[in-house]
């Protein structure tokens, strides 16, 4: 199971990166997607919507079962991953390439709030349990 | 304590993901649950069903008393190692268990019955057995593993693995079965492709296990068992019918034979109740996958979706769901997916057959 360094995490198992531009990407990670099994179909939110942190707003659907995505940080949606509705294997094959959505966040501190890779592989290896 | 089958340690050796499944460790993937569905729709693979119980029925009156026993007609079990699909009803008409039984000799048929089923099935034919035939055996084979291989390349690969296996098999039709050594091979399956079901000693299936691998077989879960199944138009019980659903609100009415005179448990309760609920497939026609106890909204009324899944062969949503009478194919309907309504089509299933689409 790879958790990239550089990356933030949420307990939900999204993975969040603040980009070049000051958008936040945001995604699913390995653990989640090894999880889940193989994706079929993703729902993304709309352009605009402002998101509150901790908010319901995507929907991942393996074989398996439906999973909500919860938004890591506030903000607006400014961008969504249109390469994901013809394939969402590519939850599978490239976790962190396949960002879902990126917001605008409401305030770039918010990422602090959320954990590190160290203690998100502590946090996997505490369910596991 | 999970119940294991005799090819647990084989799952190990293949890096599955084990599963709890009515109370066993079964492999629900081994890896991937869509390439594993492609697998059998393309080439062959193989289930371990081990953890479905064959039963033996043994003694004179075996024949009658599966003519009152079972919904289908056992009459129509003639040649020896022919196979026949039928319900097992309680008196009020629903579903006790499904099973496939064999016919071998007078004094011996076969019934293959469900995991989850199996102590509760063994206990209503002790029943019906005591009041209707006492010196009739009933025997759980509970030392029999059994594998599924399945595939169009199922036979040509399982010949490979089993040197002398074609002669006796290759003639074999579609739901026979045939005796060979310790092994009894039925020439049937739960995917809509051609293959065999093979039950043999618990201490052989890991020697076939590991032949059959190496003849190109990919092991195959549960996982893609059931998009198999759900593709082909095939009932599983607990989902598409059970206990408080008859036969004939199930899809299952071609198995049930109300014609004859013969009278069965359940008859009495399924020629008298309302039939105001049928089974029909559904195609997603917006994107999204369907799945189980998602409502469904008719110009008849609401209905249900029984199995739900996403097609890995038809690339999109498809379910069977049980609603109102007179709701017909073609028809369009909507069903309640989270917060949005989407539109599927009626169709008659199943939706593939052989590796091919039909809707």
């Amino acid at each position: 199971m790879s958790i990239p360094a550089e990356l933030k995490y949420t307990k939900s198992h999204e993975w969040a990166r603040l980009e070049a531009d000051g958008s936040v990407s945001i995604g699913i990670t390995d653990h989640a997607q090894e999880l889940l099994g193989d994706m079929v179909f993703v729902e993304n939110p709309v352009l605009g919507r402002q998101l509150t942190a901790g908010e319901e707003c995507a929907v991942v659907e393996s074989v398996k079962a439906a999973s909500d995505v919860y938004a890591p940080i506030a903000g607006e949606v400014v961008a969504t991953n249109e390469e994901l509705e013809a394939s969402p294997d590519l939850l599978n094959k490239d976790p962190y390439g396949a960002w879902m959505f990126k917001v605008e966040p409401a305030d770039a501190g918010d990422l602090d709030g959320l954990m590190d890779a160290a203690a998100y592989q502590a946090h996997v290896d505490s369910e596991a349990h | 304590m999970l119940r294991q089958t005799p090819l647990n340690a084989k799952h190990r050796e293949a890096n599955a993901k084990l599963v709890d499944f009515s109370g066993w460790e079964m492999p629900i993937h081994y890896g991937s649950q869509i390439e594993e569905h492609h697998v059998v729709r393309s080439d062959a693979g193989m289930f371990d069903v081990s953890h479905m119980l064959p039963v033996d029925i043994k003694g004179e009156g075996a024949r009658a008393f599966l003519r009152k026993l079972l919904a289908n007609n056992v009459d129509k079990l003639q040649t020896t190692g022919k196979a026949l699909y039928s319900c097992m009803l309680h008196e009020g008409g629903g579903v006790v268990d499904d099973l496939i039984v064999y016919f071998m000799t007078e004094t011996w048929f076969r019934m293959v019955v469900n995991a989850g089923c199996a102590e509760k099935d063994i206990a209503w034919m002790e029943t019906q057995r005591n009041q209707l035939a006492p010196d009739l055996q009933i025997i759980p084979c509970r030392d029999l593993a059994m594998i599924a291989i399945q595939g169009p390349k199922a036979a040509e690969k399982f010949w490979q693995a089993l040197p002398g296996s074609e002669g006796p098999t290759h003639l074999m039709k579609p739901f026979t079965a045939i005796v060979i050594g310790t092994m009894f091979v039925a020439r049937t399956g739960y995917t809509g492709e051609d293959g065999f079901e093979i039950m043999l000693p618990a201490r052989a299936a890991p020697y076939m296990w590991q032949a059959m691998l190496e003849a190109g077989v990919k092991p195959i879960g549960l996982g893609a068992r059931d998009t198999l199944r759900l593709e082909a138009g095939m009932n599983l019980f607990g989902q598409d019918m059970d206990e408080t659903k008859t036969p004939l609100e199930s899809g299952l009415a071609w198995t049930v034979d109300l014609k004859s005179e013969r009278d069965f448990i359940g008859k009495d309760a399924l020629l008298r109740l309302p039939r105001d609920k049928q089974l029909v497939g559904l195609v997603l026609v917006d994107r999204g996958v369907l799945r189980g106890h998602q409502k469904v909204f008719t110009a008849l009324g609401e209905g249900e979706v029984t199995s739900g899944s996403f097609s890995p062969t038809l690339n999109v949503g498809i379910a069977l769901a049980r609603v109102p009478v007179g709701v017909n194919v073609g028809d369009t309907v909507e069903v309640a997916i989270r917060d949005k309504k989407l539109k599927a089509r009626v169709v008659k299933y199943p939706f593939v057959r052989n590796g091919k689409a039909l809707v």
